[in-house]
């Protein structure tokens, strides 16, 4: 058990049963792939292919534009069909390369994989990660190479793997834990390698028992990482709980993990680290649940970058005729989407499909002081006086009550009961109050 | 084909209570005491309930419609309001008094301020200390004449014994009191107020529920207890056995259903521990040394008016600002 508990948190049901026994399956390649150029958090890539280009699975088709950036890498082969405006999971358009698949999926040659990964010069391993597109699988999708190059001033000591998966209904993380366990740990001895140490460790909820069985047999067997379970509350895997719950270190407000010497990767991350090292793969496959009452067949896939929602909502036996929001990624973080044309990214970790009757309708009511969301925030916040400053446009006001510590978990709405959208609304406050601070500066 | 799909921002599942959930929950944890009481004192008790709520209730609906607000008629906050100050008023008050009463609270307690969330007093308080000031005479009448209290006991509350018994030690005695006729409820008073035991059993399911916490409840009763009980060491043939304190009045129905009010409390755990320590202070220097018998519902009105201050000066602890661990793990 991790030794150290978090304050507030939720617990909504996990509603993981659906799909946690579910071997991954591969979904078939569909016609058509569209690769946004963003897919990571940084500068979007720049497109290196145009129309009527052949490509090759594996082949670069955008390269990295500066240090916060990755390159992208066709999922399959075909022929670039355009390159323009595209749907995108994170609301408008933004370009977009669109292949005609040819069903061929002949790959490029591919890198050289790394002769002896395990004892390599680290930097040889970080420019891989680069090359490899790699970003962070867990959802937040920051450039890999960068969160592994801190600053000489923050030397890092604690590696941490995190495979809480603390959204409910997904499941992608829990099957990977199953089937890649040894991946996982090679991916974990490769960062630690970077970082000069012996020891991690991985971060597991206690409501995947045999993830934690199945992690804990091969850290026993390689030796170079302690299994922590950590109590089952939302949002345990965020980065900051997660620090907390392993280090009992507290990431002071507004620093970053290697403030305190850690770096966390997500499980998924590892094994896309792993298999660009060894196999020189790039990263164009995940694992991602499509789940949820708005699905006929909810199941856990291995997806290509670029496949349409559509695609993977069919290979879970399509939409149920009374599903009335889908959603990509879990219920708590994830974003509505509004057509199925949507592409899924290196970042997607599920597609949930809610029926009707599960899906509230908006409207709120005023805030009735319960308390129940400053119960709830796990950054000590009051998600309410944020509101209500906000509300009122008192945006130094809504700095001062720390609105920018906000780590838009969700727990604040998912308790409110007068229905108040405080995270939207703090999202609000943050671009306001980071606006402000900008003016003031000058 | 294409599909249209609804879209709102994160999170997108929600743990499926309600402002008419929790309103409502109150209601039905106040029935049993609210049962008992018509049992004591009659049809006059069931009387002075229906017109306190249907006046509340048809002020709600009446102030809705004015200021073209969404209909929060049967939302449950106006019926607890009602419900509230009736359980706040004694059985033989005239119906006059009941309909003034619940519309006051609706309009002055609430609606003025710009409807439920924006009171910054406690409605049913409101009133009825509106109708202590203005009418003392019928909110001081125990007479009971009706259900089983009928002949049964003295119209003198216990407190208001001991109120007399302190002022002028001539006209009377410090009252006899049976600890478990008090717990259950046999005593003149308000018609919700009277049993502990029925009012507690109310509030573990709230608290089960999470619609309360324990630390407003829990400061103020203990303070009123130790504060109750120095006096009484002091001067036990003076004061009030602190356990008498406890089981009567309005302490429990204000501690538990009054200062608990979600909309007039402090906001964190830290701010509701000092608000309860403020009324329980202040009802005890009330009951104590004050001009009147019971001041459960001034003490808790006038923390009310401290709420912004105690939430101003009790921010939660953030995430972060303890300085960093060495070598921790």
């Amino acid at each position: 058990m991790g030794r150290h508990l978090f304050r507030g948190g939720i617990h909504p049901p996990d509603e993981k049963k659906r799909t946690a026994h579910l071997p991954t399956e591969v979904a078939p390649l569909p016609e058509l792939i569209f690769l946004p150029v963003s897919q990571h958090i940084g500068a979007p890539a720049k497109p290196a292919v145009k129309k009527g280009d052949k490509v090759l699975k594996g082949q670069v088709v955008a390269t990295a534009s500066g240090f916060v950036s990755v390159p992208i890498h066709a999922s399959t082969s075909g022929v670039v069909r355009s390159v323009g405006p595209y749907h995108h999971p994170m609301g408008a358009k933004q370009l977009a390369i669109e292949i005609e698949v040819d069903g061929e999926d002949l790959a490029a040659e591919p890198l050289a994989p790394i002769e002896d990964p395990l004892n390599a010069d680290p930097n040889v391993i970080k420019s891989r990660i680069l090359e490899a597109g790699i970003v962070g699988m867990g959802g937040a999708t920051f450039p890999t190479h960068v969160k592994l190059s801190p600053p000489p001033e923050s030397p890092i000591d604690s590696v941490i793997l995190n495979g809480v998966e603390c959204e409910p209904f997904l499941t992608a993380d829990h099957r990977l834990m199953l089937e890649r366990g040894d991946d996982i740990m090679c991916g974990l001895k490769l960062i630690l390698n970077i970082f000069g140490l012996e020891r991690g460790y991985i971060g597991i909820e206690m409501n995947k028992p045999d993830a934690i069985a199945e992690m804990a047999r091969f850290a026993t067997e390689r030796g170079w990482c302690d299994i922590r379970g950590l109590e089952v509350r939302y949002p345990q895997g965020a980065e900051k709980q997660l620090i907390h719950a392993i280090l009992g270190r507290d990431v002071p407000s507004g620093a970053l993990p290697m403030a305190v010497g850690t770096v966390v990767q997500n499980v998924a991350t590892a094994v896309a680290i792993w298999e660009a090292v060894t196999k020189g793969k790039p990263l164009i496959e995940r694992v991602a649940t499509v789940t949820g009452d708005g699905v006929k067949e909810p199941k856990n896939i291995l997806i290509r970058t670029g496949m349409t929602l559509q695609h993977l909502v069919d290979q879970a036996g399509g939409l149920t005729d009374d599903c009335q929001k889908v959603i990509m990624g879990g219920p708590m973080m994830g974003m509505a989407q509004h057509t199925l044309e949507v592409p899924a990214t290196k970042g997607t970790s599920g597609v949930l499909c809610l029926p009707a009757a599960e899906v509230r309708a908006t409207g709120h009511r005023d805030c009735i002081s319960c308390g129940r969301c400053v119960s709830a925030c796990p950054m000590g916040l009051s998600p309410t006086t944020i509101f209500n400053l906000i509300d009122k446009d008192k945006v130094a006001e809504a700095d001062e009550w720390s609105a920018l510590d906000c780590i838009e978990c969700g727990s604040c709405s998912y308790v409110c009961p007068a229905w108040i959208p405080l995270v939207q609304y703090i999202r609000y406050a943050k671009g306001r109050v980071m606006a402000r601070r900008r003016e003031l500066k000058g | 084909m294409s599909r249209t799909f609804f879209i709102t921002s994160s999170p997108h599942v929600n743990d499926g209570d309600s402002i008419f959930r929790i309103m409502w929950s109150v209601v039905g944890a106040l029935l049993p005491a609210t049962l008992w009481g018509f049992y004591l004192f009659g049809m006059p008790a069931v009387r002075v309930t229906l017109f306190t709520v249907a006046a509340a209730v048809l002020a709600e609906a009446a102030a809705n419609k004015m200021r073209g607000r969404a209909d929060t008629t049967l939302d449950g906050s106006a019926v607890l309001t009602g419900l509230l100050l009736a359980l706040n008023l004694p059985p033989s008050a005239p119906w006059w008094l009941c309909v003034f009463g619940g519309a006051a609270a609706i309009l002055l307690g609430k609606q003025v301020f710009g409807g439920l969330g924006h009171n910054p007093f406690n409605p049913a308080l409101v009133a009825r200390v509106l109708l202590l000031v203005s009418f003392p005479a019928f909110m001081t009448d125990w007479a009971v004449d009706a259900g089983y209290l009928a002949d049964a006991v003295s119209s003198a509350t216990v407190l208001g014994e001991a109120k007399t018994f302190l002022m002028t030690p001539a006209l009377g005695a410090l009252p006899d009191v049976d600890y478990l006729d008090l717990f259950i409820g046999f005593r003149a008073g308000c018609i919700g107020e009277v049993s502990p035991l029925l009012l507690l059993a109310g509030a573990a399911y709230l608290y089960w529920r999470r619609i309360i916490t324990i630390d407003i409840p829990l400061a103020f009763i203990a303070t009123v207890f130790v504060i109750t009980t120095a006096a009484w060491g002091f001067a036990p043939e003076k004061y009030l056995n602190p356990m008498a304190h406890l089981m009567t009045g309005g302490l429990m129905i204000g501690a538990l259903f009054m200062a608990t009010d979600m909309v007039t409390s402090p906001l964190n755990t830290k701010g509701r521990w000092i608000f309860g320590l403020g009324c329980g202070l202040l009802t005890a220097v009330i009951r104590l040394w004050g001009g009147y018998p019971e001041g459960v519902s001034f003490s808790i009105l006038l923390m009310n008016a401290c709420v912004p201050l105690i939430d101003r000066y009790t921010k939660p602890r953030k995430f972060g600002l303890a300085a960093p661990a060495k070598g921790g793990g």
